[in-house]
């Protein structure tokens, strides 16, 4: 069984108008209809453009924002979990499984609390099935997890704004960390990093999969980083997934037309690559108004009648590898760094 | 393949050095800055955050604002209709500058949206740069905005002029920002990061964007970025930044085959490649983090994270600078590296 | 610029800066916020200033030189008396003293004038002993700070008013009142304010809306003519304590809308944070989160309101009184001194009897310095 299974997964905001006569006056589904699993052990990527609804969808499973509607499974060590299903002080049991590690290692750390407060407070101020840690053994944990995550004792005792970016981030992993997580939910945990450093926070984070046996979804918009670290690739346009799949077929034979796109979208740090983006025409939707049937066929050189009527289910197309186009199988797709296909002007260097 | 020696140089920084006054001391952010740009040619200019990049653009233009000053230095910009002038010996206000920014010297940021007045029409903010710099009358700068619109790829350009900032995606903003930039005909672009706050697929559309408009008008470009990505993308010559200081340029080939400071060597091996993906190469980080610009590090201002550092040769004394023409290395290892 | 000229210099720079980081990064939120409002020297002027109004305020009976209810029937509106070291002379002497007077009425207006008598010098000293009292209200004592030593001298520094009430004296035991006030009015304004405020931005929905409503219709009633309702409706014959009790409260009961409002907001925002999210994700519990992440976090904006909101409330206290409508005797505010010095009469034989509201602008001024360096200083993480 996998250790999270995501069943019909929807997360709706609805949008009112101000004032004391507030009405509902729309509605934007954030997530909709999504389904995966994610196996103990493995890295699944989650790749969108912005408004996609990944970061959304990467909070919901947490219920860091409530789902509207599908069920969300958690399989820790000898149990189930219906997340989903959990009341108030289940679900703050349940914590002690699934943890996250944010975009903004800013805002993330409140700056009135030592290094070493922020590290303890899960273990001390969290309910978990375990006894009651001593003060002894929450600071042996405490330095146990700093160490992993390449900190110095003697910075324990600092403020987060003592640090740099780089480091703000590697206590924020291991605050996530702290309590032996199976799952945790990184959201974009190196975009907002310097080049240099976010290396040395992949890094971590792969080092740290290994000897901790994370399970880990990790949701970025750097396709390279992804590639890096993942070993499955879910793409997402406007609050759905549109293909799913090992890392190395999404990416060099991708099945669906915006993931073609994406993927010939970036830029290589080579000058000798092959560049041959596909442009895509105009702009994302409002996600508030979806086009009908297949929500990306506005801006795809494939979409035909049936398109704008039908919305395409995700079918699996090869063994663990499924992609929601109706034209999926007629159509030839380019994958990463690949020149064949059909021939679009690029510009001339 | 462009070469810087064979274009007419529309820009010539040398020597540039920005400093930041305090109470009572003064803090050189960049010190002895020297590149140039030739017409047509594009040049990057990459660095982490915190490497001066963004402060030398703004020094290009005269818009250092607060206690930053330009120090020492030259900024000689040699416009295509002969203009010349070195800007580093104007005023940041006054006639001349004003004559520069605008209209010979263009300027893209990063963020579309705090670029453009929100109360304002697109088509009245582009026509304000037009009849600022030129003797023209408000029917023809309106004519003149309407063809940029056009010429950046904006639909309908004649209905865009009446529309206001909030009206357009990320993407449009960006190109009316573009369209903004060169509508005086600018020598010199400066692009500020134009893509970092645009999704991959935009980010496409802008580069792709940029490149044509480049030909087309043959104008040079300073390409500021930290995505070594783009600058294989876009740019023919290349100025890697650290801490202040250009520590290495030279033709984008040359910078990406063969490296020759540690720093660029080691910014090449931290980033993934899509084309590594089957190898499962593993990256290497540089250890350590981005000095404080405001306490940078004694000596070469990379040494506390150069795995190739002598002792204590590095940390008292500045590095010497080799190389010549387009390629250029500051690092004492700088000879051998360049003669590999 | 040669760099093997300049690298001692930047070393020696580094090595003197070294241990400030440090110090930096082991500073908790109220140092950081300190070592920024040090910076901030008006603010730190107000600070002074309202250290001497608290001293003034704790020790008022050690530093005025008479009770504020013993007359001088020796000195009726008589002008403000200042100590000298140099006599008519020209020569220096000690101890210092002022001149003694003689009383003489006017021929033609029939009025009192106090002249100067040259033969008579009244010695001023400090740590004089006076009517005996009680210090902070426990210590038996009759020292004073300062007073005149020569037997039968008197020395009134700001003059006596129409009564031969010492007008110093009377500013100094008033600071208690109007002070007072604000420092209650303040509290209870914070504690209505933090209370409704943060119940409405803690529930949202409809109870925030009707809170918000609320506090959109008291601000919109004009605040001079309800305070002067509210305190018009005070029976008269309630006891100058209840009165002064009643005024606060009334003060205050419309002065907490600013709190709520910053409170509320405050709340808001901080729901948003990622940190707090962060802690929910940990598993901490509400209580938790409210009292350890998100009051911590607005803590300081708070201070800067209340710090801003007591000038409001001092100054509505001395309009009230001035009016005649808040406090009266024998309870004694700068607003019920400044009251009798409203009259054409005052102004003409006894300007002095004004020097209150001098205090009452200083009194502003520092407070609004202060929330000036205070809201600087509230939040020191802007990177």
């Amino acid at each position: 069984m996998s250790l999270l299974s995501v069943d019909n997964l929807s997360v709706r905001f609805t949008k009112r108008s101000g004032g004391v006569f507030s009405r509902t006056i729309g509605a934007v589904s954030a997530v909709d209809g999504v389904s995966f699993n994610i196996d103990r052990g493995e890295t699944l990527g989650l790749v969108g453009e912005s408004g996609s609804g990944k970061t959304t969808l990467g909070l919901s499973l947490l219920r860091g924002t409530e789902p509207t509607s599908g069920t969300v499974t958690l399989r820790p060590e000898g149990g189930q979990l219906e997340i989903t299903a959990l009341g108030k002080r289940d679900l703050r049991r349940a914590r002690q499984h699934m943890q996250m590690i944010f975009q903004d290692p800013y805002s993330s750390l409140n700056p009135r609390m030592t290094v070493r407060e922020i590290l303890s407070e899960p273990l001390t101020a969290g309910l978990t099935d375990a006894r009651k840690l001593s003060g002894a053994e929450v600071d042996a944990r405490v330095v146990d997890i700093a160490t992993k995550c390449g900190l110095s004792v003697d910075q324990l005792r600092r403020f987060p704004h003592a640090f740099s970016g780089g480091q703000r981030q590697r206590i924020a992993i291991a605050r996530a960390l702290v309590l032996k997580p199976d799952l945790v939910v990184c959201d974009e945990p190196i975009s907002s990093l310097d080049v240099s450093i976010q290396a040395q926070i992949l890094n971590l984070l792969a080092d740290l999969q290994k000897s901790l046996g994370l399970t880990y979804l990790f949701i970025a918009h750097d396709l390279a980083a992804v590639a890096y670290i993942c070993n499955r690739v879910a793409v997402m346009y406007l609050g759905k997934i549109v293909e799913i799949g090992p890392t190395r077929q999404v990416y060099f034979t991708p099945r669906h037309p915006y993931t073609e796109a994406l993927m010939s979208a970036v830029p290589e740090p080579d000058p000798d690559a092959p560049r041959r983006p596909i442009l895509l025409e105009g702009e994302r939707p409002d996600p508030a108004n979806p086009p009908s049937g297949c929500r990306f066929r506005t801006r795809c050189r494939f979409a035909t009648e049936l398109c704008a009527i039908e919305p395409p289910p995700l079918r699996e197309v090869q063994a663990d590898h499924s992609v929601a186009c109706h034209h999926t199988d007629t159509i030839k797709l380019r994958g990463a760094l690949d020149l064949r296909g059909p021939v679009q002007e690029t510009a001339g260097r | 393949m462009s070469m810087s020696t064979d274009h007419p140089h529309v820009i010539d920084v040398s020597n540039l050095s920005i400093s930041l006054k305090n109470d009572n001391n003064s803090i050189a952010i960049t010190r002895d800055v020297s590149f140039s740009i030739g017409r047509g040619e594009v040049l990057a200019l990459v660095g982490e955050s915190g490497s001066g990049k963004s402060v030398t653009a703004l020094a290009l233009m005269q818009l250092l604002g607060g206690n930053l000053s330009i120090s020492s230095g030259q900024i000689v910009l040699t416009a295509i209709d002969g203009y010349s002038a070195d800007i580093a010996k104007l005023g940041r206000n006054g006639r001349q500058i004003e004559a520069i920014r605008g209209a010979r010297m263009g300027m893209i940021f990063q963020e579309p949206m705090s670029s453009f007045s929100p109360v304002h029409t697109i088509g009245a903010q582009i026509a304000e740069v037009v009849t600022v710099h030129e003797d023209v009358g408000r029917k023809e700068a309106r004519r003149r905005s309407a063809e940029l619109l056009a010429k950046v790829g904006i639909p309908d350009p004649v209905g865009a002029l009446d529309r206001y900032p909030y009206e357009f995606s990320g993407g449009m903003r960006q190109r009316a920002m573009i369209a903004r930039a060169l509508v005086c005909g600018p020598s010199l672009l400066i692009a500020d990061e134009p893509t970092t706050a645009l999704d991959v697929t935009i980010q496409g559309q802008i580069l792709d964007l940029l490149s044509k408009l480049k030909d087309e008008l043959g104008m040079a470009i300073l390409f500021i970025t930290h995505d070594l990505g783009i600058v294989a993308q876009m740019a023919d010559r290349v100025a890697i930044m650290y801490a202040g200081s250009i520590v290495e340029t030279g033709s984008v080939r040359e910078i990406f085959r063969r490296p020759s400071h540690p720093y660029t060597r080691a910014l090449l091996e931290a980033v993934p490649r899509l084309g590594d993906i089957d190898e499962r190469r593993r990256i290497n980080p540089i250890a350590g983090s981005m000095p404080n610009l405001f306490e940078p590090p004694s000596g070469c201002r990379f040494h506390p994270r150069c795995p190739v550092a002598v002792h204590p040769r590095c940390s008292l004394e500045r590095p010497p600078t080799f190389g010549s023409g387009g390629r250029l290395v500051e690092c004492i290892h700088g000879e051998a590296e360049l003669a590999r | 610029m040669d760099a093997s000229a300049q690298a001692p210099r930047r070393r020696w720079w580094l090595f003197r800066r070294q241990p400030k980081i440090r110090r930096h990064d082991l500073a908790s939120q109220w140092q950081l916020m300190w070592w920024k409002f040090r910076r901030h020297t008006l603010a730190m002027i107000g600070m002074v200033l309202l250290g001497l109004f608290a001293a003034m305020v704790i020790f008022a009976e050690f530093i005025s030189p008479y009770p504020p209810f013993e007359r001088n029937p020796a000195y009726v509106a008589g002008a403000p008396q200042i100590p000298s070291v140099i006599d008519e002379n020209g020569n220096f002497r000690w101890p210092p003293f002022v001149q003694g007077l003689k009383a003489e009425r006017d021929k033609k207006t029939l009025r009192l004038n106090y002249v100067p008598d040259p033969s008579v010098k009244w010695d001023v000293g400090m740590f004089v002993k006076g009517e005996p009292y009680r210090l902070l209200g426990f210590i038996p004592t009759d020292i004073k700070l300062f007073g005149v030593t020569t037997e039968g001298g008197f020395m009134h520094l700001f003059g006596t008013d129409f009564t031969g009430l010492d007008l110093f004296s009377r500013t100094i035991h008033a600071a208690r009142a109007s002070l007072g006030v604000g420092f209650v009015g303040v509290v209870i304004s914070f504690i209505l304010g933090a209370a409704i405020g943060g119940v409405a931005g803690y529930f949202g929905g409809w109870v925030d809306n009707i809170v918000m409503r609320l506090i959109e219709f008291i601000r919109s009633i004009p605040t001079l003519p309800i305070w002067l309702a509210l305190a018009a409706m005070l029976p008269r014959d309630w006891s100058p304590l209840a009165t002064y009790i009643a005024i606060t409260v009334i003060l205050s009961l419309l002065g907490w809308t600013w709190l709520a409002r910053t409170v509320r907001s405050k709340l808001l925002a901080t729901r948003q944070e990622d940190f707090v999210l962060a802690a929910r994700l940990s598993g901490c519990s509400d209580t938790r989160i409210i009292v350890r992440h998100m009051l911590p976090s607005f803590m300081s904006y708070l201070i800067v309101d209340a710090s801003i909101a007591f000038p409001e409330i001092l100054l509505a206290e001395t309009s009230l009184s001035f009016l005649g409508l808040g406090l009266r005797e024998p309870v004694e505010s700068w607003g019920v001194l400044l009251f009798a010095a409203q009259s054409i009469r005052s102004i003409d034989q006894a300007p002095w009897l004004m020097i209150p509201g001098v205090f009452v602008i200083i009194a502003v001024l520092a407070f609004n310095f202060l929330g000036d360096g205070l809201r600087d200083a509230a939040d020191p993480y802007t990177r």
